[in-house]
């Protein structure tokens, strides 16, 4: 059986937090912006350390994207925060002109993505996020994890130049990528080492599958696990590697099937090597208010979902 | 610069705009012609500005935001004529892989342009966000942005204006044009923007006003303009224009707002507009 140590519990919109103020202690270009939510996006430890470089807009998030895309010009690292969908849906046009088509070095940051949000609601749970950012050219998309990879993850894409969207949630979840783990933009983390099927998931789902492991082991089946972490650039050797030697893959997200990681895969390999392929995501509807696990469990995006989806794929593969 | 040799550009760049846009069947002549003045004065008389060395950052150099991007016939003919790149280059406005794209990018590198615009009113937070980075890096250089008065309707435009008196960002000078039209009719028909004088400075700006087409007014409100800078508000300048401004037949309609002339009406026009520097 494979272990995973966990190292600990909590949100990854606290490594966001952790990896922001530090890079304020190491960049003096990075600055940071917040629509009203600094609290909700643990942006106070770089607030109070950085007051001249933290700006509060107030409830104004167009605002807040073309200010970000305006602090570029002189030289500063921008970094908004406010919840994905009031980071994406609300200003896709801010985003789309002032930033990806510009080509400037903003880094959205996006929190209480997807359903794990929780009682909210649909108004704030956005699953389509992912979607609209990879289609914007020029821009990088990231779903950490975990805690640690989120942390480091924000890191990361300060010294990467060019538009970024950082995806990250509410939820405690387990942590389990080391604390030392080297975070390279674009080049997934596999897992598990197998030969039956490939997974491939992202965010919290990377968790769930981990889950998973324990039934699909326990029935003999050999999994070979990947962290696609970054959804754009896909790391299209990783899935080339293991699918070709697997035959099969699900794909595990939280979001909508519609515009996803599963579907950068599936066009990614139905055009190099077409295999099964099963989907685990929202498909084609809102959420609703619940806990986090109970709208996980309701929507089709939990532990017991991937299990369901590498036997189906696995009997399309030997069918 | 003496008025006489600012109206010699602009008259060049007058002709430039409408040769630009009978060109390729395509573009906004209006509002461009109405906005020569104003972009000759600022880029050959105000401005801190390197044009053979343009950098995107900008530092220690003042800052223009052209943020009704449609007018870019009258940017473009500016810039060339300021030296930010040839003048010939004028001849590629809008065709397959030119630098001078319909709208103002920065995807084909062209100098002098250092943000996208076409989707109107996100050029003011643009501007504000690079003026707190002056604020920042200790640059003492100023940032312009230029908007059209139907802009003004775009909601972002009033959430900056908030944002700019709340932060005292006493760096940046915008200036509307206000011509009153736009593409369905005249502004106040489409839908109204009141009181503007007030709106702006219950807002918390300066507010100016000036009359776009005179040299002399200009000069001294962008005078006045500049001493308000550093004193903790924002400033903005009302600045009054024709649409077609120079080409009579563009003049006193709305008509002109994105519609370029024939082959007659292109010669009516440049009949009406000396040609000083000589054409592209």
């Amino acid at each position: 059986m494979t272990e995973f140590e966990i190292l600990g519990n909590k949100d990854t919109r606290s490594g966001f937090g952790e990896g922001l103020a530090e890079l304020g202690r190491a960049n003096e270009h990075v600055v940071a912006l917040c629509a009203d939510l600094t609290g909700s996006l643990k942006m106070d430890a770089f607030q109070k350390e950085n007051p001249e470089r933290f700006f509060q807009v107030g409830i104004a998030e167009a605002n807040m994207i073309s200010l970000a895309a305006g602090m570029t010009i002189g030289g500063k690292i921008p970094f908004t925060g406010t919840f994905a969908n009031f980071s994406t849906g609300r200003v896709y046009d801010q985003i789309r002109q002032s930033v990806a088509y510009s080509r400037k070095n903003v880094k959205i940051c996006a929190s209480h993505a997807g359903l794990t949000l929780g009682e909210d609601g649909a108004t704030h749970q956005i699953l389509e996020d992912i979607g609209m950012m990879k289609m914007l050219p020029n821009m990088t998309v990231i779903v950490p994890a975990d805690h640690n990879q989120t942390k480091q993850a924000t890191i990361a894409i300060a010294a990467h130049e060019g538009p970024v969207y950082l995806r990250f949630g509410r939820p405690v979840m387990p942590i389990f990528v080391k604390p030392d783990a080297n975070f390279v933009i674009g080049k997934a983390d596999v897992l598990t080492v197998g030969t039956d099927v490939t997974i491939i998931a992202c965010g919290h789902l990377v968790w769930k599958s981990i889950e998973a492991l324990k039934t699909l082991e326990e029935a003999g089946i050999s999994v070979e696990l990947i962290n696609m972490h970054t959804i754009k650039p896909l790391d299209t050797d990783a899935i080339m590697k293991s699918v070709g030697k697997t035959g099969c893959v699900v794909t595990a997200e939280e979001h909508m099937l519609n515009g996803g990681l599963g579907d950068s895969v599936a066009q990614f390999l139905s055009r190099t090597n077409p295999v099964p392929q099963e989907y685990v995501a929202v498909n084609d509807t809102f959420g609703e208010s619940g806990t986090p696990m109970e709208l996980m469990t309701k929507y089709g995006i939990d532990t017991q979902d991937v299990v369901n989806a590498v036997r189906k794929v696995l009997a399309r593969k030997n069918a | 610069m003496e008025t006489t040799a600012l109206q010699h550009i602009a008259s060049q760049v007058r002709r430039d705009i409408v040769r630009m846009v009978a060109g390729v069947n395509s573009g906004h002549p209006g509002g461009s012609l109405g906005c020569a003045d104003f972009l000759t004065l600022l880029y050959f008389d105000e401005l801190h500005h390197d044009a053979e060395n343009f950098t995107m950052d900008g530092i220690g150099q003042d800052l223009f935001f052209l943020s009704n991007g449609h007018i870019s016939p009258v940017w473009y003919s500016v810039l060339a004529r300021a030296g930010y790149f040839p003048v010939n280059e004028l001849e590629t406005f809008r065709k397959l892989s030119t630098r001078l794209q319909g709208h103002p990018s920065t995807d084909k590198k062209l100098p002098g342009i250092r943000m996208a615009s076409g989707s109107l009113g996100q050029g003011l937070s643009v501007a504000i966000g690079a003026a707190q980075v002056k604020r920042l890096n200790k640059d003492n250089t100023l940032v312009y942005c230029l908007h059209g008065d139907g802009e003004l309707q775009e909601g972002q435009i009033w959430e900056a204006a908030m944002y700019a008196a709340a932060r005292k960002v006493d760096n940046v000078i915008a200036t509307i044009d206000c011509n009153g039209r736009q593409i369905d009719g005249d502004v106040d028909d489409v839908i109204s923007l009141g009181d503007l004088h007030a709106k702006w400075a219950a807002f918390g700006w300066e507010v100016l006003t000036m009359d776009g087409h005179n040299f002399t007014d200009m000069k001294n409100t962008m005078a006045k303009a500049k001493s308000l800078c550093g004193h903790g508000k924002p400033v903005v300048i009302l600045m009054k224009t024709e649409m077609g401004q120079g080409v009579d037949f563009m003049m006193g309609s709305h008509k002109w707002h994105g519609v370029a002339p024939n082959p007659t009406q292109l010669e009516d026009a440049l009949g009406q507009l000396e040609e000083t520097l000589g054409d592209y």
